[in-house]
């Protein structure tokens, strides 16, 4: 499978990202290599298969409901790059 | 001529559920703290932090769920809804899109006695996110994530409603329901209950739905109501105009009673929805769901045939009083303290729903404690005040739930039982007030009132109002 500029670009604006002429096409070509990476599994037949969303056969992983955590603000913030008034600040965000 | 158009919406209400910590981490839920005291590695989407779903959250969904006729995904899963915003700071949200817990529900509503069933499409189990304050100042948002991972269900019904009565005879159903479940409070202005409206217009007897806009920052059911009728005109108006309804996402301004667009579907997100790899399957079994079964509680239309049963109240009564969850709760509470069901009843019907009328305020809001409301109910019965003062004493219930005997004794409220004492009462008023005295010996009835008036107002009211009256005709 071929990724296209326009899917390049797509991305980009989904990521969030500003790729120079040079980033897009090694980005396609990476994507590329993964895409017939992983396309090897349609080689395989599915049919019945359940579709999966784990290896492993785990399930029922829960925790009561029971506050185990305080107030650690001080040092959720020490990884903020701004602060201001015990909030994190970041550029004036629309609704 | 114009053409004659039907209104079809469809809702998903968002509710908050009443657990004690967040969906995914230990943080506590409690409204109302300091920014980012209620916050964690899990809740701030930290790299290597890993979320652990509440078990209370599952419960608490199966019971809407059951309560709503759907049926359980009994193998469910979490996806990873992604999108960028400063509220959300993993940059996706834990929802569910492939395997909701509940699906093809319904409730039953009546509108102008007429019943009928509303689909529940789905409901899903998700996180809140965090709230972003502006910031004048510097021009800036402030991010508060105390919200963030505080777990939300999302109600979607079946575009099954025609006007804003059914819309809002809906809304009035799933948060009885859920009230009296406790899985929530369930309160539009405070957020805890939110809705959005998904409205369209097509010719009555059309097959095909319209373009349906979506309606955002509903805060109350008046916001609701006013806000359907100005979508509806305005959706009518476009088709009038022979032009097209476009597709998008408003906002509704209450104040100044119109919306406006936020974002059109057009550029619309891009969700990439995935299973959340860190989060593994729910398995729901039989004997899980028999137990939440077991648990349900009683709901209103079985309340509302026991009161009128069990307690002999007018079924216009069962009606107001099993409303809300709150009111049938201080019913059930103040009787078990032993209170005649028939005067509680009375309490909350007459003076509760009067204060409350007056002072704009919902039965949720009521604050008073069923045991002071019995204690005032025993000091009526006693005859140790009379009516009009139990009423004032109410009010200060209602106000500050004071306790009526310290208050009573206090402010020296008792009803004066003593004879002497009104005897020398009423012989002053019958003194002072020659014209209705004679007035009554003429015949004329209703004098006495002014009498029985005359001497409670220099009593203070305190006065036993049987015994005035009674030495009040003796003496005339």
């Amino acid at each position: 499978m071929q990724i296209t500029d326009e899917t390049i670009d797509y991305v980009g604006i989904l990521a969030k990202l500003e790729l120079s002429p040079e980033e897009k096409e090694q980005a396609k070509k990476d994507m590329t290599n993964m895409l017939e990476y992983v396309g090897k599994l349609n080689e395989l037949d599915t049919e019945g298969v359940e579709p999966m969303s784990h290896t492993f056969s785990v399930n029922n992983v829960f925790r009561e409901d029971v506050v185990t955590n305080g107030d650690d603000r001080e040092n959720m913030l020490a990884n903020a790059p701004e602060k201001k008034d015990g909030a994190y600040k970041v550029p004036r965000t629309f609704d | 001529m114009a053409k004659a158009y039907e209104t079809v919406i469809g809702l998903e209400v968002h509710v908050e559920l009443a657990t004690k910590t967040k969906i995914f981490c230990g943080c506590s839920t409690a409204f109302g703290g300091a920014p980012n005291t209620h916050t964690c590695p899990v809740c701030t989407g930290m790299p290597g932090s890993l979320p652990v779903l509440n078990k209370e959250v599952v419960n608490k969904a199966i019971a809407v769920g059951l309560a709503t006729n759907c049926t359980i995904t009994q193998n469910c899963k979490f996806d990873r809804k992604n999108y960028f915003y400063p509220d959300n700071p993993q940059n996706y949200q834990i929802s569910q899109l492939y395997y909701p817990i509940c699906r093809n529900g319904k409730v039953e509503i009546e509108v102008e006695g007429k019943k009928k069933w509303i689909g529940i499409h789905e409901i899903h189990m998700e996180e809140d996110a965090g709230k972003l304050i502006h910031d004048p100042y510097t021009d800036s948002s402030l991010v508060d994530f105390n919200r963030s991972g505080v777990p939300l269900i999302e109600i979607v019904s079946e575009p099954d409603m025609r006007s804003a009565e059914e819309v809002i005879a809906y809304l009035d159903k799933l948060r009885m329901t859920i009230q009296y479940l406790g899985a929530s409070d369930c309160k539009l202005n405070e957020g805890s209950m939110r809705a959005d409206v998904n409205l369209s217009i097509r010719e009555v007897g059309a097959e095909e739905f319209g373009t349906r806009t979506e309606m955002k920052n509903l805060n109350s059911f008046k916001a609701i109501a006013r806000a359907i009728e100005n979508e509806r005109e305005r959706q009518i108006d476009i088709l009038e105009a022979g032009e097209k309804v476009v597709q998008e996402t408003r906002r509704w301004d209450d104040t100044k009673e119109y919306s406006y667009a936020m974002r059109s579907k057009e550029d619309a997100q891009d969700y990439r929805y995935f299973p959340d790899p860190d989060l593994v399957p729910i398995i729901i079994s039989d004997e899980w769901l028999d137990d939440i079964r077991a648990k349900q509680p009683e709901f209103r239309e079985e309340k509302k045939a026991r009161y009128q049963e069990e307690y002999g109240l007018p079924e216009y009564d069962a009606d107001i009083l099993t409303g809300t969850k709150k009111l049938a709760d201080i019913f059930e509470e103040t009787i078990a303290l032993d209170a005649n069901p028939k005067k509680v009843s009375n309490w909350l019907m007459v003076e509760t729903m009067r204060i409350l009328k007056e002072k704009e305020m919902d039965a949720d809001d009521i604050t008073f404690s069923a045991k002071n409301l019995a204690k005032l109910i025993k000091l009526t019965d006693s005859q140790a005040i009379n009516s009009t003062v139990a009423k004032e004493v109410f009010e200060k219930i209602f106000e500050d739930d004071i306790d009526p005997e310290s208050y009573v004794e206090e402010k020296g409220l008792k009803t004066v039982n003593d004879e002497g004492a009104l005897r020398s009462t009423i012989e002053q008023v019958i003194a002072d007030n020659p014209q209705s005295v004679e007035d009554y010996r003429n015949g004329k009835e209703k004098a006495i009132g002014f009498l029985v008036g005359q001497t409670m107002k220099a009593m203070k009211g305190k006065a036993n109002p049987g015994m005035v009256n009674q030495i009040l005709k003796e003496l005339l």
